[in-house]
């Protein structure tokens, strides 16, 4: 075996969605990028529900997709049923998604990596890490006690900081089942001073598709034609199958009623905060107890995998409850469990400890991404991890600037702000509904908003370029087009077109926003709008019927934006600012926001204490400009 | 300035009185009673009788009633202390001088105690600017409007508003982020009726004649009429000083005069104008385009006619009768005496003399019959600012675009920019709970 190299520009730690993407967006960049995993067949698994994007999630893995990452392209080939939710919503709220053979996702992804240019992948579980005078990373120690330099290094643990599994009274201390927890690490952070919390989320126990009897249940298909996530596939080259639905009666919930006490959940063997969007069903049913049933999705986790995932009964209960309890259920009855389900808690560290760029404000160089920052799930693990890749490759290139989306750019960016804002009291999982400009961070327009800033960072796939240019060349064609269509109150009504007689001459563009007129109406009038792209019509329509919206956002986003404009440095002296309270100030000392407008955002600092920070910074400012004016000769 | 100062100040009007009152707050509160008193801290509040000293000389200044309020129980949420005097110059300047003579300690800013108060959460903007209006209340009705507005009546109105658009709007965010789950079947439906509700009562409260700002800034009284009918006399009358030019000849006045007056607890604020006749002088024809547009604007036109000339009246006058007018028939000295029925567009003309006085109680007691005919101050809180008025239009606009059947997304924009626009005037800027409000009543989750 070659003599393995003992320093990089880049280390990333985790094989998870996280790390992948951090790796690979390290490795586009031209840093030269190792990614340390406990074991290499495990890179990519999803290690709950088959499936990737839903509402919100599939904004994100566009966003990701937009800035070339790897998530939705993998996605793409390992999908096995696409459908975008809220088909029947406006296009801001529509989320694409697709269940996955885990095999396939899990293949792709270990592929698409192996044949990534800059990165080099090991085997070899993190023990430590090594900093110069602690406040800043120069290395990493392995397992097997070999120290490898880097100056950067992006920390994609997961769960795995002192992580405990947790099924009825028995407690395992891993990662996921069958991997190791990573205790040494999590006291290293721990030394540091990073602020720790715990949480917890649970997993529903795996079926055997074999056992259940499927005739009765409700068949859910997928969308025909599937649409593919990534901005550069066409189509979906994977057969497409049926999910299914059940749900639980009143016979599951006594039974899970009798054996509340065997819960971990509620036996108080478990202190984390959990999700309250992912509630076990032993949570449903004491807190909603009028309803008489939950629905469940049964799942396939693959093409040639026997094994279902029902979606909607996460549990901790003993694992002999767990199968009397599915054995009530619809279909389940002569089910077999193949692995119960459990519920995991784990250490997070606060995420106000982090910078926008996700690297930490204590320990320069080190970068977090993914659930070690309190989130959950695959996508938003992904889109920190794109972040956290780019802005370790950035700072290993000596660029000062790094790469930052704000929440007027991206979901991502909305993310990213609230967790380094706000922090989290429980896993965080990416709502449309916590973006103020939900109506301009589309999942349609990702590539549009944030493509060309990835083309400028450099390292986008020529493929992506390509279609990225040709689809903006289309849309400006047809926007083009549509807009020297026009015809008059009185030559639309002779193709039973109403609008106003107000003998105002409208344009085919200007008419797209009228929610009720169909395509095919003006394509009556104008066949060159019939013969239009499908995608690149339905994007130019949503933009006509939203353009009120969206000015008036804009005008908002110049605001905020002004606001974001203001930089708050780093060692800013906040003792020094007259108008601050003291708990302001400490949490200003605290969390130290980057910009006045993050500064806004944190809890307890007042408006009356942002007029005091915009006073001061305006004030410094005008001297800096002052100086300098006077240093200038006349 | 520094915020970590202790601030202390005179809390009670200056001069002599019976008690003053001196009011210390900041970290260095706790410090000043125990130097000045020479003794442990008095229970919090509670009233406690002591001797105080000048630390360094010993001289004693005053025995007073020393009161301890530890933050954040306190009304700037800083740790505040407040020394009762006997009310005499020199007893308060010692002590103010005291004060100033220690470390960190310095004289407050004007409003600075309600500033910290608002920094420390303890206030919000409207209580606060209720604060500030409390501080320049000239009239007993304004003082009571400015009680109910710090008192945070206008907030819990606006706050209950915001609230339950924030409640409405978790509703119509449960039916876009969570509708995979099994919600409610008809889960939007209350939401319109709620929706229309609030609408209906913000715009009932916008439609209050503006009277809370009008009781803030003094109800607009005009005295309009022909040149020479006597308008400045009866403005000087009415303010009991000199307040405009008043000439023999006719068309002294070209611009518009102001003067403030209470009227029995009503801030008002008269404007004398110049007088409606055909002019060809620029100036004075410029003064009588102001004098229209007082004539619209004002809350109640007093329309002056000259009694020397009766029954001869003016017509450009009499068109400016109406429902918020009073006829006033000036010179009543000077009227023939056969003049019994002074009816004057319709309604009786209130006879009095400037010179003599003779009507002028009248005068008084039928503004002030007006004005609460129509202002009738009622219990609820009513707007006070302009720029309360502008979000609350904002807001008003929103709801009425609100139309579930155009895209729920677009429904929730214009629920989050309503609720926006209250969370403004109250200076609420937190993030919504949303989630909170959706989790709390759904069972969410598969």
């Amino acid at each position: 075996m070659a003599a393995q190299k003992s320093r990089y520009d880049v280390i990333v730690i985790g094989g998870g969605h996280a790390g992948c993407e951090a790796a690979a967006a390290a490795a586009r960049l031209g840093a030269d990028t190792l990614l340390l995993t406990h074991k290499i067949e495990t890179i990519g698994e999803m290690s709950c529900n088959p499936a990737i994007g839903g509402l919100a999630k599939g904004t994100l893995v566009r966003e990701v997709d937009a800035l070339d990452g790897l998530m939705g392209r993998i996605a793409d080939k390992g999908g096995i049923q696409f459908r975008v939710l809220n088909r029947s919503k406006g296009p801001a709220v529509r989320g694409p998604r697709a269940q996955q053979d885990r095999a396939l996702y899990r293949k792709a992804m270990q592929a698409e990596l192996a044949q990534q240019a800059n990165l080099t992948i090991r085997a070899e579980a993190v023990e430590d890490m090594v900093l110069r005078g602690g406040s800043a990373v120069c290395g990493v120690i392995t397992a097997k006690g070999e120290t490898i330099d880097s100056d950067n290094v992006v920390l994609t643990t997961g769960t795995f900081l002192r992580g405990v599994i947790h099924i009825g009274s028995e407690q395992v201390s891993a990662g996921r089942v069958g991997e190791k927890a990573a205790t040494g690490l999590s006291e290293t952070l721990q030394r540091a001073g990073f602020a720790l919390g715990r949480l917890k989320t649970g997993t529903p126990p795996r079926l055997d598709g074999r056992t259940i009897d499927f005739s009765g249940l409700a068949r859910q298909p997928g969308d025909k034609p599937p649409l593919p996530f990534s901005y550069v596939n066409e189509s979906i080259e994977q057969p497409q199958i049926d999910c299914f639905i059940t749900a639980t009666n009143s016979a599951s919930h006594d039974l899970i009623h009798q054996n509340l006490e065997k819960s971990a959940l509620f036996s108080g063997g478990i202190t984390g905060t959990g999700p309250r969007y992912c509630p076990s069903i032993e949570d449903k049913v004491v807190r909603f107890r009028d309803r008489s049933s939950h629905q469940i999705f049964l799942e396939p986790e693959g093409l040639d995998d026997p094994t279902i995932y029902p979606n909607g009964i996460s549990t901790s209960l003993p694992a002999d409850v767990q199968l009397a309890m599915v054995r009530t259920i619809a279909g389940l009855e002569k089910v077999e469990i193949i692995r119960p389900g459990y519920a995991i808690e784990y250490d997070f560290i606060d995420p106000r400890e982090l910078q926008p760029s996700l690297q930490t404000n204590r320990i320069h160089g080190l970068y977090l991404a993914g659930q070690i920052n309190g989130t959950t799930g695959y996508e938003e693990a992904a889109a920190q991890g794109i972040i956290a890749g780019l802005n370790a490759a950035l700072r290993a290139g000596g660029n000062p600037h790094p790469f930052i989306l704000d929440r007027a750019d991206a979901f991502i960016g909305v993310m990213i702000d609230d967790l380094t804002t706000q922090g989290t009291v429980e896993p965080y999982r990416m709502f449309t509904s916590r973006s103020e400009y939900r109506l301009k961070l589309r999942p349609d327009n990702a590539d549009q908003r944030l493509t060309a800033k990835a083309i400028d960072l450099g390292g986008v796939s020529t493929e992506r370029v390509r279609a990225f240019k040709r689809k903006m060349t289309n849309l400006i064609d047809a926007s083009e087009l549509l807009d020297g269509l026009r015809a008059s109150p009185n030559e639309l009504a002779k193709f039973d077109i109403n609008v106003k007689h107000d003998g105002v001459v409208r344009s085919a563009l200007e008419l797209m926003s009228f929610a009720n007129l169909q395509r095919e109406s003006l394509g009556r009038i104008w066949p060159e709008v019939a013969s239009l792209d499908n995608g690149i019509y339905c994007q130019l329509e949503t933009e006509a019927r939203y353009e009120s919206y969206l000015q008036r956002q804009a005008a908002d986003i110049d605001a905020f934006r002004r606001d974001e404009e203001l930089l708050l440095p780093a060692g800013l002296d906040y003792g020094s600012i007259g108008g601050l309270s003291t708990e302001a100030r400490k949490k200003l000392e605290h969390f130290t926001p980057s910009t006045l407008g993050a500064a806004s955002r944190i809890s307890g600092v007042t408006p009356a204490a942002i007029t005091a920070l915009l006073r001061h910074v305006k004030r410094r400012s005008a001297s800096e400009s002052g100086s300098a004016m006077a240093s200038t000769p006349d | 300035m520094r915020f970590d100062d202790t601030i202390f100040a005179l809390a009670t009007a200056p001069g002599k009185a019976a008690v003053a009152i001196v009011r210390v707050s900041g970290g260095g509160a706790a410090a000043a009673v125990r130097r000045l008193s020479g003794e442990a801290l008095p229970a919090a509040r509670q009233a406690a009788l002591r001797r105080l000293r000048q630390p360094d000389s010993g001289d004693e200044i005053d025995r007073a009633l020393v009161l301890w309020f530890p933050g954040p129980d306190s009304y700037s949420g800083e740790d505040v202390a407040e020394f009762h005097l006997h009310g005499g110059r020199a007893v308060v300047s010692a002590l103010l001088d005291t004060l100033g003579g220690m470390a960190g300690f310095r004289p407050a800013e004007a409003g600075e105690f309600s500033r910290r108060a608002f920094e420390h959460g303890k206030l919000d903007l409207t209580a606060a600017e209720g604060i500030a209006d409390l501080v320049d209340a000239e009239t007993d009705v304004q003082r009571r409007q400015a009680l109910r507005q710090s008192g945070g009546a206008l907030a819990a109105l606006y706050d209950g508003w915001r609230q339950r658009l924030l409640d409405n709007r978790a509703m119509v965010e449960a039916s876009i982020d969570f509708s995979d789950q099994e919600l409610p079947p008809d889960l939007l439906g209350p939401v319109q009726q709620e929706i229309g509700a609030i609408a209906a009562e913000i715009s009932r409260h916008l439609q209050d004649g503006g009277w809370g700002e009008r009781l803030r800034d003094g109800v607009q009284i005009a005295i309009l009429g022909p040149a020479n009918a006597g308008k400045s006399s009866l403005l000087n009358c009415l303010a009991g000083r000199d307040a405009a030019i008043v000439g023999p000849e006719g068309g002294t006045t070209r611009d518009v005069i102001e003067v403030r007056l209470d009227l029995g607890g009503w801030p008002l604020s008269v404007a004398d104008s110049a007088g409606l006749r055909a002019v060809s002088d620029q100036v004075e024809a410029e003064g009588i385009r102001r004098a229209h547009r007082l004539a619209t604007e004002a809350d109640l036109k007093l329309v002056l006619f000259d009694g020397a000339l009766w029954p001869d009246i003016a017509d450009e006058a009499v068109e400016l009768l109406n429902d918020t007018a009073l006829a006033v028939l000036n010179k009543s000295d000077l009227l023939p005496g056969e003049a019994k029925d002074t009816h004057i567009g319709g309604s009786e003309a209130l006879q009095i003399s400037c010179k003599t006085g003779a009507g002028l109680d009248s005068l008084l007691e039928r503004i002030k019959l007006f004005l609460e005919a129509r202002y009738r101050p009622s219990a609820s809180p009513v707007i006070t600012r302009a720029r309360h008025r502008h979000a609350l239009e904002k807001c008003l606009a929103a709801l009425e675009r609100y139309d579930i059947d155009a895209g729920s997304e677009l429904a929730a924009e214009e629920l989050r920019l309503a609720a926006d626009a209250l969370g403004r005037i109250t200076g609420r800027v937190d993030i919504e709970n949303l989630l909170d409000i959706i989790f709390r009543d759904f069972c969410i989750g598969k």
